[in-house]
């Protein structure tokens, strides 16, 4: 059976199984990174470039891991090197991109849409390794994989996302995956860092940290941009600390076997106690390592992989 | 030279005509109305089956010149106009040089009169350059033949300013026309402030940024006593306020553009760039008030905001992409919908495009008895046709309407008696 996706813009195009099938894959490449040769020659000969026009480390990083475990060639452009710095249009980048014949162009970028764009008018497969505040389908997935690992399912499951929900792709794509594997999602923040409509994302909205965790399974904890504070949207870390940090007073409100995840980098003190962050329920490392996994099954998914284990 | 437009239906909303009557014209100026009119020695214009109705006019255009031909400029941006029913257009003046002085607006008219199209009358700048700062001449700029005062797109920020514009420019009993929007609620804002906007992961521009705007000027108005008209309405909230201060005599007009009253911003879905307007496309609400503020008056005029870009300009993230999409050609299949839908009456509809606007800016055009000049648009109703960007008269072709099917064309564009469009023709031409 087929893939049938040949890009990954977000998670809203992925259904139950679509996510369940990269999961299970995910899960069996898991293990070749554990293996003293770490790398298959699944995707021998198929050249993927991964396009970062915004900073990134341990995004690019883990798909870089990726790719070079499943033997891709593989090629870096950062936006300090790229053309666009000197004002080449995302057209002529796509078009020059092409006719060096990738098979996966794997992109960041700061505009909502942007992946979508190059979608539109490329031969190549686009995976979306986040546009602007719209989608970060990878991370949600291995988030999803996280989860999973931890609890052994994820339908009927309890999330809280607390933080910057308005301006995260992490969360949007969380909350639509979440949705779609039967969780109850609810997030937590000021309003000033909640969307329009937020009520109408399928989840339910606190303004208040310890509603939110009252009785959750998983607790997401969003990164606070350091321009936030003292912007319109928030006077300060210090009082955004108190009334929407993680610690471990707020932190017994959840089960007792809650997880605590964080897509990094971590501002301690600030969302997140260092005690939390240290503490034994964190699983913000077993994310870093099963985003390998996630990005090699997505990779060898839409490249075809089913019939290349054939 | 005299001509004859005969065996047409005459609709003249604001003299109450709907009938089947024959037009003479002779040196540009109607007449004679009547039945069955005959005139020997005069051309014959057949519009048999056609409706004939008084030339129509788009008080919020972007011609572009001086500045940026690229996108457009006075001629092709007036054969747009003309290709589209228009015979009057008022232009705005974020040009470069911005027009906030008589020579600009004088070399504006210039290639009005070279291309012999569409009447252009062009609308001052409020502040000097566009900065909201400091007066234009606005005396000047008024003897010079700007019909209105606005700084379009650049909303005036302090309200000392558009007090004192208010009451200045109404000294020489010219309009001003408010952009309102209070940028600092727009805040880096690329679409509509809603739900459409957070499932895009795109940034939001409230609907209380033009409602607080579109508050303080018609206070504003009220206080000075000055005419003020507001531009492309997009809120319900706006269409209330509006609506309100008409009721309490407040000299207030407004305008709203055909993508407002036809789309809402789940176009932008897709990252449409040519959904990227300012201001934006609104929710289905927004899009029902407006409506009933078009067929019960409040808003009286349908302008287009005719904004043309280069598809560099458009072909790009939709963040970066530049607001605005090209009218002319569009505005009359749009407003015959909302005719089709049972929205307007046809005498409602051709009312907002012609006798509306030349009320809103006091012009001496937008109707057809006898003694007025013969700026004439004709329509067949029945004529179904489909939209191709590229074959658009306008430079540019950022339309969120290409491939659309229409019915209802314009089929003659007459200024002053002039034939300017034949649709058998493609173009103008001239009789």
């Amino acid at each position: 059976m087929s893939f049938g996706h040949k890009h990954i813009l977000g998670m809203d195009q992925l259904s139950a199984d679509d996510i369940t099938r990269i999961l299970d894959t995910a899960d069996s490449f898991k293990e070749i990174s554990a293996r003293e040769i770490k790398k298959v020659p699944t995707l021998r000969g198929k050249t993927i470039i991964n396009i970062f026009f915004e900073a990134s480390t341990r995004t690019r990083a883990s798909f870089e891991i990726a790719e070079k475990r499943l033997s891709a060639d593989t090629l870096n452009i950062s936006a300090s090197t790229s053309a666009l710095v000197k004002g080449e249009t995302l057209e002529d980048t796509a078009r020059n991109l092409e006719a060096m014949h990738p098979d996966i162009i794997v992109m960041r970028h700061g505009h909502s849409g942007a992946p979508h764009y190059l979608a539109e008018r490329c031969n190549f497969s686009v995976i979306n390794a986040g546009d602007g505040a719209h989608e970060h389908p990878t991370q949600a997935l291995l988030d999803l994989m996280t989860i999973r690992d931890k609890k052994g399912t994820i339908g009927g499951l309890t999330v809280a996302i607390v933080g910057d929900i308005a301006h995260s792709r992490v969360a949007r794509s969380n909350i639509i995956a979440l949705n779609t594997m039967g969780a109850r999602v609810r997030l937590a923040g000021p309003r000033t860092l909640l969307p329009t409509g937020a009520d109408r994302l399928g989840a339910e909205v606190f303004t208040d940290i310890k509603g939110a965790l009252d009785g959750a399974d998983v607790v997401m904890m969003l990164r606070i941009q350091q321009e936030r504070q003292g912007s319109p949207l928030l006077p300060s870390n210090r009082e955004y600390s108190r009334f929407f940090g993680l610690n471990p007073d707020n932190l017994q409100r959840a089960k007792e076997d809650a997880i605590v995840m964080h897509p990094g980098p971590m501002n301690r003190g600030v969302e997140i106690a260092s005690s939390v962050a240290d503490g034994p329920r964190n699983v913000i490392l077993d994310q870093v390592e099963n985003g390998v996994a996630v990005r090699m099954a997505l990779l060898y998914l839409i490249s075809g992989g089913e019939k290349m284990a054939e | 030279m005299k001509l004859l437009i005969k065996g047409g239906r005459l609709l003249d909303p604001a003299n109450g005509i709907d009938d089947q009557l024959d037009l003479l014209i002779e040196e540009g100026i109607v007449v004679a109305v009547g039945v069955g009119l005959n005139e020997d020695d005069a051309h014959i214009l057949d519009v048999s089956n056609r409706l004939v109705v008084p030339g129509l006019i788009d008080i919020h255009v972007h011609l572009r010149e001086p500045g940026y031909e690229y996108k457009e400029d006075v001629l092709s941006g007036t054969r747009a106009a003309v290709a589209g029913g228009f015979t009057s257009v008022a232009c705005m003046p974020n040009t470069d040089p911005v027009n906030d002085n008589k020579t600009v607006t004088s070399y504006i008219l210039q290639k009005a009169a070279e291309a012999g199209l569409a009447n252009v009358f062009p609308v001052g700048a409020i502040s000097k350059g566009l900065k909201g700062e400091s007066l234009s001449e606005m005396g000047e700029l008024g003897e010079a033949g700007c019909v209105a005062m606005s700084d379009d797109g650049r909303p005036v920020r302090d309200g000392e300013i558009m007090r004192r514009a208010l009451e200045y420019a109404s000294t020489f009993g010219l309009p001003v026309i408010s952009h309102a929007e209070d940028l600092s609620l727009v805040s880096g804002g690329v679409m509509n402030d809603s739900f459409v906007a957070t499932e895009l992961g795109l940034k939001g521009i409230p609907w209380v940024a033009e409602d607080a705007m579109v508050a303080r000027d018609v206070m504003l108005a009220e206080f000075t006593g000055a005419r003020l008209h507001i531009a492309h309405v997009s809120t319900r909230g706006a269409v209330e306020i509006i609506r309100a201060a008409q009721k309490r005599g407040v000299m207030v007009t407004a305008e709203v553009t055909p993508h407002h009253f036809t789309l809402t911003d789940e176009a932008v879905r897709g990252y449409d760039t040519n959904a990227k307007m300012n201001p934006p496309l609104r929710s289905a609400d927004d899009l029902a008030a407006i409506r009933e503020g078009l067929a019960d008056g409040t808003i009286g005029v349908i302008a287009t905001d005719h904004a043309p870009h280069h598809r560099d300009e458009k072909n790009v993230e939709f963040n970066i992409a530049l607001n605005g999409i090209v009218g002319l050609e569009t505005a009359l299949p749009l407003t015959l919908r909302l005719v089709d839908e049972g929205v307007l009456t046809l005498a409602e509809a051709i009312d907002r495009l012609s006798s509306g606007p030349a009320r809103a800016l006091g012009l001496h055009r937008g109707q057809l008895t006898a003694g007025h000049v013969a700026d004439i648009t004709v329509i067949d109703l029945d004529a179904r046709w489909t939209l191709n960007a590229a074959q658009l008269q306008s430079k540019s072709k950022n339309t969120p309407f290409d491939g659309w099917s229409f019915k209802g064309a314009v089929s003659h564009t007459l200024v002053a008696g002039k034939l300017v469009f034949d649709r058998l023709e493609g173009r103008e031409s001239i009789v």
